[in-house]
């Protein structure tokens, strides 16, 4: 694969941004969008737009088709069994609060245990600990090592009698340590346990199979896939979302409503209130299509001789120090330099168009383990060049010149 | 945008060697404040004598080199100071951090005002504003007794 033809199928790369070119380097924050999905945007809302599901006019039934096929094509990309398994949500953070609201009313109460580990994002700890002040549960977190990992014996470590659900990272977003999903399915399943995966970095850049992860719940978001904001998706084993109560209430989610009572629709509706991001829905089927042109296979391989001319690059450099060392590692560098405040690296670094994130990453209970109030990030996208990277240590050089380093 | 601007002489040596950086026993007053986006702390401690006076002034906390110069020279400058005469220095600093092109306030110096207007170079960053008042807002919030934890975001 060409990654010069790729970059040019993402038009913020054609002009400057305040007269540099932009080295972008936040996609774990989000990814940048191909010119496919932005002009699939367009052109559904200027010839093809309607609301989906409801009226039966030509634009409705058509918008309807669009909006379920890119619920093939993520059935497909992920390997589900059932595409009533695919449930559209506004993104991952709310595909997390829609398990832990609809599992944790029906099968929580006072003194069980929910298992995250010290990685997650907030958005995979927020949601449990309302479950914490509502319903008196416990949250335990599986410990990370000095390398940044979360290893099976840790989460095994703190499995307990009490522990209903097990909700973990597939890829951290601050140390990239890949987690060995799959065997923690294998070991929770074995003792009856369900698990949910927050997915946000790891469908961008992994290959995935949810027949063989074979995990209960699995967390997408479409923005850092390529894919537009305000969409993302919850699989789900069909199992669960028949056994589930309904998230939200409202228009689309019901079977009949009665003065006495309510019946509630079919899957995948039961989980669909309201009207969906349907532009965004649609647009979305163009980045799942874009990335199986490239094939995922060709992401991985070209991000990890990123991540590993980076590693080695900014290893070099003197006053750098790289947070966290997994052994499995997604394209992911966080760092500090000693005497410069990560937020100072990042202003800096944009003055020559080097976007970088910096701060706790929402991962305050990973920081404050590393006891470090914040770091510096630089993450991958398929759109990233070995160039890219020697800027971000021209920059990282420029930094330390301004400190007197 | 210019770098320099931002990162000057003055900024880069009260960052790294931020003065009144510490607690001291007999404070009477105090207050908190963070940057949720950031994760930056910084907490005010000072010292209200019975004329009012600010007797003793110090801070503990860790942020980049803007707020941790700005703490540093914001303790420097307000001890000694009367509570009224602090309140006019902070919203001086803080229209001037705004919105105003230079600090009109007669209870600071000359030299003491070049040194604040070296916190000035924030205005053409403004993600990092908040960088730069965070510590002000703290010290008004424990000289009003607050309660409340100062945050940048609502």
């Amino acid at each position: 694969m060409n990654i010069d033809d790729i970059k040019r199928e993402f038009p913020i790369f054609d002009d400057k941004i305040q007269n540099n070119d932009l080295v972008y380097l936040d996609s774990a924050n989000s990814s940048q969008k191909p010119r496919v999905v932005v002009d699939r945007i367009y052109d559904f809302y200027t010839k093809e737009f309607s609301n989906v599901g409801r009226s039966v006019h030509y634009l409705a039934v058509a918008a309807t088709n669009l909006y379920e096929q890119t619920r093939l094509s993520v059935q497909k990309y992920i390997n589900a069994k059932d595409k009533d398994e695919i449930v559209f949500t506004k993104g991952a953070t709310e595909a997390i609060n829609l398990v832990a609201n609809t599992f944790g009313q029906k099968y929580l109460s006072e003194g069980d245990e929910v298992l995250l580990t010290e990685l997650e994002h907030h958005s995979n700890y927020v949601p449990w600990h309302f479950l914490r002040k509502a319903k008196n549960i416990k949250i335990e977190f599986a410990e990370i090592n000095d390398n940044g990992e979360v290893t099976l014996e840790a989460i095994k470590k703190k499995i307990t009698s009490k522990t209903k659900i097990i909700s973990v990272s597939h890829l951290s977003n601050v140390t990239g340590a890949i987690l060995p999903i799959k065997e923690i399915v294998e070991l929770a399943h074995s003792k009856n346990i369900p698990v949910l995966i927050d997915g946000c970095q790891g469908a961008p850049h992994l290959k995935l199979d949810m027949q063989d992860i074979d995990c209960d719940f699995y967390a997408i978001s479409g923005h850092k896939m390529y894919g537009p904001t305000g969409i993302g998706v919850l699989y789900a084993k069909k199992k669960w979302l028949e056994d589930l109560p309904p998230y939200q209430g409202g228009g689309g989610m019901i079977n009949e409503v009665k003065k006495e009572g309510i019946t509630y629709g079919e899957l995948p509706n039961k989980y669909e209130a309201g009207t969906m991001a349907t532009a965004q829905v649609i647009a979305f089927n163009e980045s799942i299509k874009f990335m199986e042109k490239i094939g995922i296979q060709n992401i991985e391989k070209h991000e990890k001789e990123l991540l590993d001319y980076g590693l080695e690059k900014l290893r070099k450099n003197n006053s750098v120090n790289i947070i966290g060392n997994p052994k499995e590692k997604g394209g992911v560098i966080s760092f500090t330099i000693e005497g410069v405040h990560p937020h100072d690296i990042a202003t800096i670094l944009d003055e020559d168009g080097v976007a970088i994130r910096a701060g706790h990453h929402c991962c305050q209970i990973l920081h404050d383990k590393l006891n470090l109030p914040a770091t510096a990030r630089a993450s991958f996208g398929v759109y990233n060049t070995k160039d890219d990277i020697d800027k971000l240590d021209e920059a990282i050089n420029k930094c330390k010149k301004i400190f007197n380093l | 945008m210019d770098l320099k601007d931002l990162y000057q002489e003055i900024i880069l040596d009260h960052g790294k060697n931020p003065r009144n950086l510490g607690k001291f026993d007999n404070y009477n007053k105090d207050a908190k404040g963070n940057n949720p986006l950031c994760g930056d702390n910084v907490h005010v401690y000072l010292r209200l004598n019975e004329n009012k006076k600010v007797e003793d002034i110090a801070f503990e906390g860790h942020g980049c080199a803007i707020s941790m110069a700005s703490a540093s020279i914001m303790t420097d400058m307000v001890r000694g100071k009367e509570e009224k005469e602090v309140k006019e220095i902070v919203t001086d600093f803080l229209g001037m951090i705004k919105e105003k092109d230079s600090l009109e306030t007669n209870i600071l110096k000359d030299d003491e005002k070049t040194k604040l207007m070296s916190l000035s170079g924030v205005k053409q960053y403004p993600m990092r504003v908040k960088c730069a008042t965070l510590s002000w807002h703290t010290l008004t919030s424990a000289l009003d007794n607050s309660d409340q934890i100062v945050k940048t975001e609502e």
